[in-house]
């Protein structure tokens, strides 16, 4: 695939001046709108989960007139929903040395120096108002006998920041955010549009004004102008179609935006969780995640000798090998995601993994239990124990469990700027949807802080500046009938078709490529192979592909199939992305780039970047945006 | 595995409906129930039929969207369990198996086994929630909350709305979805302040959306997957006449 | 892909958007008119009919001590309060109060049942209760049996229009008649009415704590051993004197 390279991103309209004082000074600096106006403005939010439910809220109650959207039957059903470990703060609560200053120092270099500094820096700051604001919508955190909110230490933090709800956290906070939503729909600021897909950006006079949208029921293609849109439709590691995400979870608004003049940064950064339940046969059609916590008790282990079928219990404690421990002796079995992930795909590549297919390696509860006993083990784990038994039909007080690492969040996305806003003017980007606060690996419960940081306090005051200067007037008919019929257009073709392959098998085989030449280690030969065969698979799919039914009716095999189109373009650029870093950093993993012991190597001098691609019929641009760092420090990562 | 499958068909809102039956070969006990359906609707679809809608997401049990009424029990006979949750080895080889939707006048067919629960976010709009705007909160401290209060108040708050309640309910009730969200709310402090008029307003709002009366059966705490206890529907009944009685 | 099965209509047709259509409560009467007031009455009424029966169990138990002891508690109840008020001023109340209750309750019944019909216009093809299906089935097929016998009851033994013993006869003849050997049948029939009524009381109690907002989790065991008990009191000291009697005891 060819691109080719443009001017670099210089200005990310962070304001200059200590880094203490920077959110500060844009929240002065941003333009206040007449709370008689707001009425006037119109802001559509697409996604309902953590960062589109809260922004949509936030906007409602500040005056705004706000239309949301999701393509579940509920905003209650967006994806955070799912998430289960606990949102990061920097309260201090527990003073064990905490502060703003150091979760925004282990967020950098969590993030493998990939991150902009002023971005992280305002999330750890925001990050102690969305645990209040949660906290006084209801929302049930653990607490400790005296009536304080509990916390713990997560995903190897030293300290123990993490707040949460039981293994539900993204559950409650989302519904959270959910009811304030539904309150302001009865207030009547928002108007809620469940079951309608966003399939396309509405451009005019170079400004973001409208979304063309599918209503999913009836078949109906409406227009929806507003004088902002703001993205929030979450992450795209379906493309992987094996993955943690929810099935519904896809990139064609972020895609179709950047199709529209968005630029997508560093669309490579996958992150790869290491405790997930394995794949069991063919038809698997998604991967289910174990908490991370799993791992204070559990060893992990496979068996020394390679293609090993002895029950694990048959396997004397000499011939197994405790591999994290052995390798990671002063982390051991709580080395970061990445790492621990990579260490399983290579004693499987050895052929030491278990189970079907030998992807998998054991996390064994066995001396937990012996040391703790089964009831105290029950008492931490058993509600995961169960859903791990109800879904594999074994008994983890018995048989060791099997995890494999599964694809679970994508630290890419829509390139913002420090208001959260893309480089199309009035398109703001917020959660996983954006690209901005991770860099290449993001830290366990942080991105339940960015959705909120995001939708409750960044994005409603810095869209606030860019509304100040609206309304912006009559939309240009043309811009809008284009989009229509751009999207009826591939409604069409899809339809007609008409070939001998379902959406979901190209699905199947695009992940399977994508999870095999750039998944979680990538070198220069798997990933020109992989640009050699998505362009052939998706030409195949647009000769092939089969859609039943018509476009006039709830029709679930259409809406498939127009989001693996959207897959196949994304890979490419995935793949193109993951060819160019010839570096490791965080969750990117390139053979090339390693040091003597195999750990990622990554390399400063050529990739202190954002990468930013520029959609353009003629091939992608890249556009790097510099990463300077003032405050912390660049070292390279080590959990030995 | 081979299983028949009576499943209920309905191409939109106004058709009639009908149960139809199919024949699945080759499951495999690992798979989960909504895959096996995935393999049927492949199948269907290179057939040139239409494939069964059914509404999933998240396929881990959290997000409510997936629900259907597996051999007349929603969401299947496993307890505590959402449909995408259940896997086959729970079934027989060679088994019928009936699938219908949810059953409730306010849960409108959409088409198939996909429904129409708009009327449960209806009632959350009616006064589930604590009004409180973004950057208006205290610190979080400020107010302690008695443990048991809070543990009481998550175990409602656990609630995934997915209608298997109203499914389940001989009367067609949401109660226990309303009872859930009144008592998260009402056992913490926060709550406090539109305790009453919540009651008031939410049990309103489900009578106008045409749910039936609760009886105490039980049915739906029985099949609800995240076993909210029947307790709730009092602590919902005692506000509400509380807030009649003002 | 074979044999289809037309049954029923489809549920109420979804016309305009979902979130287009959103129905404000409907101005109603209020609280007796809402399904959880219609329960309040249901519980109220219920407790009353559940007094008025442990009231009439202990007479009933009367009839062990003899024929003049019966009738002396008959004539009793119809003379309270005389000389203050006229003969039956006080029973009447009673009655008219029990009457109230029972039509008020069985109004609550029917038009909860009715909305209930209505909340499920399509019925299941297969449907497996999870909770035994005991309070589904007996509550409102038990509460028409009970209405059934109370109506052939006050025939028999309040107004002796079916007795054998006639109108114009003794409270204690009508009852030792009424159940008379030869008359096992009615018998019969009373002891599954009163059985019936039982298994109604067994979750109609608990129900009513429930609705009443009593109910929470550390007292619902002793509210279901209460509801549990008080209907074996009550079926137990129902069945003891018409059965003595069958069985020749008391004559
Ligand atoms: C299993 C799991 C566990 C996790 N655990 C944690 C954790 O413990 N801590 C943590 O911090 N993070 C966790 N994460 C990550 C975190 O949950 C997500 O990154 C975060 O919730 C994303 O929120 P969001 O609001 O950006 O997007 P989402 O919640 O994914 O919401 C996307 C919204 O966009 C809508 N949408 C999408 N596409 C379209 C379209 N084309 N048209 C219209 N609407 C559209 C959807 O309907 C939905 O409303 C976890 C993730 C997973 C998968
Ligand atoms: C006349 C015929 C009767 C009918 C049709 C009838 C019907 C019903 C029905 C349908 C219920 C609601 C079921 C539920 O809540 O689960 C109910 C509840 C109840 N009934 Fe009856 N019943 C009758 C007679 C009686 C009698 C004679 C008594 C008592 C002596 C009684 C006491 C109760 C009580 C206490 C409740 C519980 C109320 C509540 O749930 O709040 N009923 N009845």
């Amino acid at each position: 695939m060819k691109y080719t390279e443009g001017p670099e991103i210089r200005d990310t309209k962070a304001p200059s001046g200590p880094i203490e004082d920077r959110w500060e000074k844009r929240k002065f600096s941003a333009k206040l709108v007449n709370p008689a106006n707001k009425r006037k403005l119109n802001v559509i939010v697409v996604g309902t989960g953590l960062a589109g439910g809260s922004a949509a809220a936030t906007l409602g109650e500040l005056g705004y007139n706000v239309k949301s959207f999701c393509y579940q039957d509920s905003p209650r059903r967006a994806h955070s929903i799912a998430a289960q470990g606990g949102i990061n703060a920097a309260k201090n609560y527990r003073g064990d040395g905490d502060s703003i200053y150091r979760l925004f120092y282990d967020t950098v270099k969590g993030g493998d120096f990939r991150a902009r500094e002023s971005n992280v820096y305002r999330l750890a700051q925001v990050s102690v108002n969305i645990i209040d604001q949660a906290v006084a919508q209801g929302v049930p955190f653990a607490r400790e006998y005296g009536g304080l909110l509990d916390t713990r230490s997560f995903g190897g933090a030293q300290v123990s920041r993490t707040f949460y709800a039981r293994g539900q956290t993204g559950q409650q906070l989302l519904l959270g955010a959910y009811q304030a939503l539904e309150r302001q729909v009865a207030a009547g600021t928002v108007e809620m549009h469940t079951r309608h897909e966003m399939l396309d950006l509405i451009v005019s006079d170079g400004r973001a004004r409208g979304i063309i949208v599918r209503d999913m029921v009836t078949g109906e293609i409406e227009r929806h102008l507003a004088d902002a849109v703001v993205l929030a439709t979450g992450g795209y590691g379906n493309v992987f179609f094996l993955s943690t995400n929810a099935k519904g979870c896809n990139t064609t608004a972020i895609w179709r935006a950047h199709e529209r003049g968005a630029y997508f940064a560093n669309p490579c950064y996958t992150q790869i969780h290491p405790t997930c339940i394995p794949v069991s046969g063919e038809y698997q059609s998604k991967l289910t995640l174990m908490s991370e916590s799993l791992r204070n008790d559990g060893r992990v282990w496979v068996p020394l000798r390679k293609n090993d079928d002895r029950a694990p219990g048959d396997i004397p404690e000499d011939e197994r090998d405790y591999y994290l421990e052995r390798i990671y002796p002063s982390f051991g079995n709580l080395v970061p995601r990445d790492i621990a992930s990579r260490a399983a795909k290579n004693v499987c590549d050895e052929g030491r993994g278990v189970g079907p297919g030998g992807l998998g390696v054991y996390l064994d509860f066995r001396d937990a239990i012996n040391r703790l006993g089964r009831d105290a083990v029950e008492k931490k784990y058993g509600n995961l124990f169960e859903m791990y038994e109800r879904i594999t039909g074994e008994n983890p007080y018995d048989v060791p469990m099997r995890i494999y690492p599964a694809v679970h969040y994508t630290m890419g996305g829509l390139w913002v700027d420090y208001d959260l806003q893309s480089t199309i003017p009035g398109l703001f980007v917020i959660g996983e949807a954006n690209f901005s606060d991770h860099g290449a690996n993001r830290l366990g419960a942080s991105a339940l802080m960015q959705g909120l940081a995001d939708g409750y306090f960044v994005l409603p005051t810095t869209i606030g500046d860019y509304l100040a200067n609206g309304p912006y007037g009559d939309v240009d008919e043309e811009a809008v009938a284009e989009a229509e019929i751009k999207v009826r257009t591939k409604i069409d073709r899809l339809l007609a078709v008409n070939g001998t392959r379902t959406p979901d098998s190209f699905h199947r085989e695009l992940g399977k490529l994508m999870w095999d030449y750039c998944g979680m280690e990538r070198t220069e030969e798997s990933l020109r192979k992989a640009l050699e065969r998505i362009p052939e698979l998706r030409e195949e799919f647009w000769q092939n592909v089969k859609v039943s039914g018509t476009a006039e009716e709830l029709n679930q095999v259409l809406e498939k199939a127009g989001r693996v189109a959207d897959f196949f373009d994304l890979a490419e650029l995935m793949c193109l992305d993951a060819l160019v870093r010839t570096e490791s950093c965080g969750g990117h993993f390139r053979a090339e780039s390693q040091d003597a012991d195999g750990e990622a190597l990554r390399d400063d001098e050529n990739f202190a970047h954002v990468s930013a691609w520029e959609y353009s019929p003629d091939g992608p641009i890249l556009h790097k945006e510099p990463l300077e760092y003032e405050y912390v420090k660049m070292t390279q990562r080590s959990y030995k | 595995m081979n299983l028949t499958l009576r499943v209920w068909r309905q191409s939109g809102p106004t058709d009639k409906g009908r149960m139809v039956t199919y024949k699945v070969e080759d499951v495999s006990p690992d798979m989960s129930f909504l895959e096996m359906l995935d393999v049927l609707n492949e199948k269907l679809i290179l057939e040139g039929d239409d494939p069964i809608a059914f509404d999933h997401d998240c396929r881990e049990g959290i997000c409510g969207m997936c629900g259907m009424v597996i051999n007349g029990v929603a969401h299947g006979e496993q307890r505590a369990t959402t449909t995408c949750q259940l896997h086959m080895r729970h079934f027989e080889d060679g088994a019928e198996i009936t699938i219908e939707p949810w059953r409730a006048a306010p849960f409108p067919v959409v088409k198939d086994l996909v429904v129409d629960r708009s009327a449960f976010d209806r009632i959350i709009q009616a006064g589930g929630f604590v009004s409180v705007p973004a950057g208006s909160a205290p610190d979080a401290h400020s107010v302690p909350v008695r443990k048991e209060d809070a543990d009481a108040a998550f175990d409602a708050a656990t609630c995934i709305g997915c209608g298997a309640c109203v499914a389940a309910c001989p009367n067609g009730s949401a109660s226990l979805f309303t009872a859930a969200k009144i008592t998260h709310l009402s056992l913490l402090p926060q709550g406090q302040p539109e305790r009453l008029s919540r009651a008031k307003a939410m049990v309103d709002q489900m009578d106008a959306e045409g749910f039936g009366g609760c009886t105490n059966t039980g049915e739906c705490t029985a099949v609800c997957p995240k076993g909210i206890p029947l307790d709730t529907i009092a602590r919902m009944n005692s506000d509400y006449l509380k807030a009649n009685a003002k | 892909m074979t044999a289809t099965i037309e049954r029923g209509s489809a549920t109420a047709p979804v016309n305009t958007p979902a979130s287009k259509k959103t129905p404000t409560p409907k101005k109603q009467g209020g609280f007796l008119t809402s399904s959880n007031g219609k329960k309040v009455v249901m519980a109220v009424t219920g407790a009353v009919m559940v007094s008025f029966l442990v009231l009439h169990m202990l007479g009933n138990l009367k009839i062990f001590f003899g024929r003049e002891s019966f009738n002396e508690y008959a004539h009793w109840l119809r003379t309270l309060l005389e000389p203050f008020v006229p003969y039956r001023t006080v029973l009447t109340i009673l009655e008219i109060g029990l009457v109230v209750s029972v039509v008020l309750h069985m109004w609550a019944a029917i038009s909860l049942s009715r909305r209930a019909g209505k909340a499920r216009p399509v019925k299941y093809v297969a449907k497996k209760s999870q909770a035994n299906g005991y309070a589904t089935h007996i509550m409102r097929w038990g509460g028409v049996t009970i209405a059934l016998f109370v109506i052939w009851h006050l025939l028999d033994l309040t107004f002796g229009v079916v007795n054998p013993a006639g109108y114009n006869s003794s409270p204690a003849d009508r009852m030792i008649d009424g159940f008379d050997p030869s008359r096992w049948w009615v018998t019969l029939v009373y002891v599954v009415a009163v059985v019936m009524v039982g298994l109604h009381l067994r979750h109609g109690v608990w129900s009513a704590f429930q609705t009443l907002g009593w109910a929470n989790k550390d007292r619902n065991k002793a509210l279901r051993a209460t509801a549990g008990l008080l209907s074996i009191v009550l079926v137990l000291g129902f069945l003891v004197p018409p059965l003595a009697i069958t069985f020749g005891v008391v004559k």
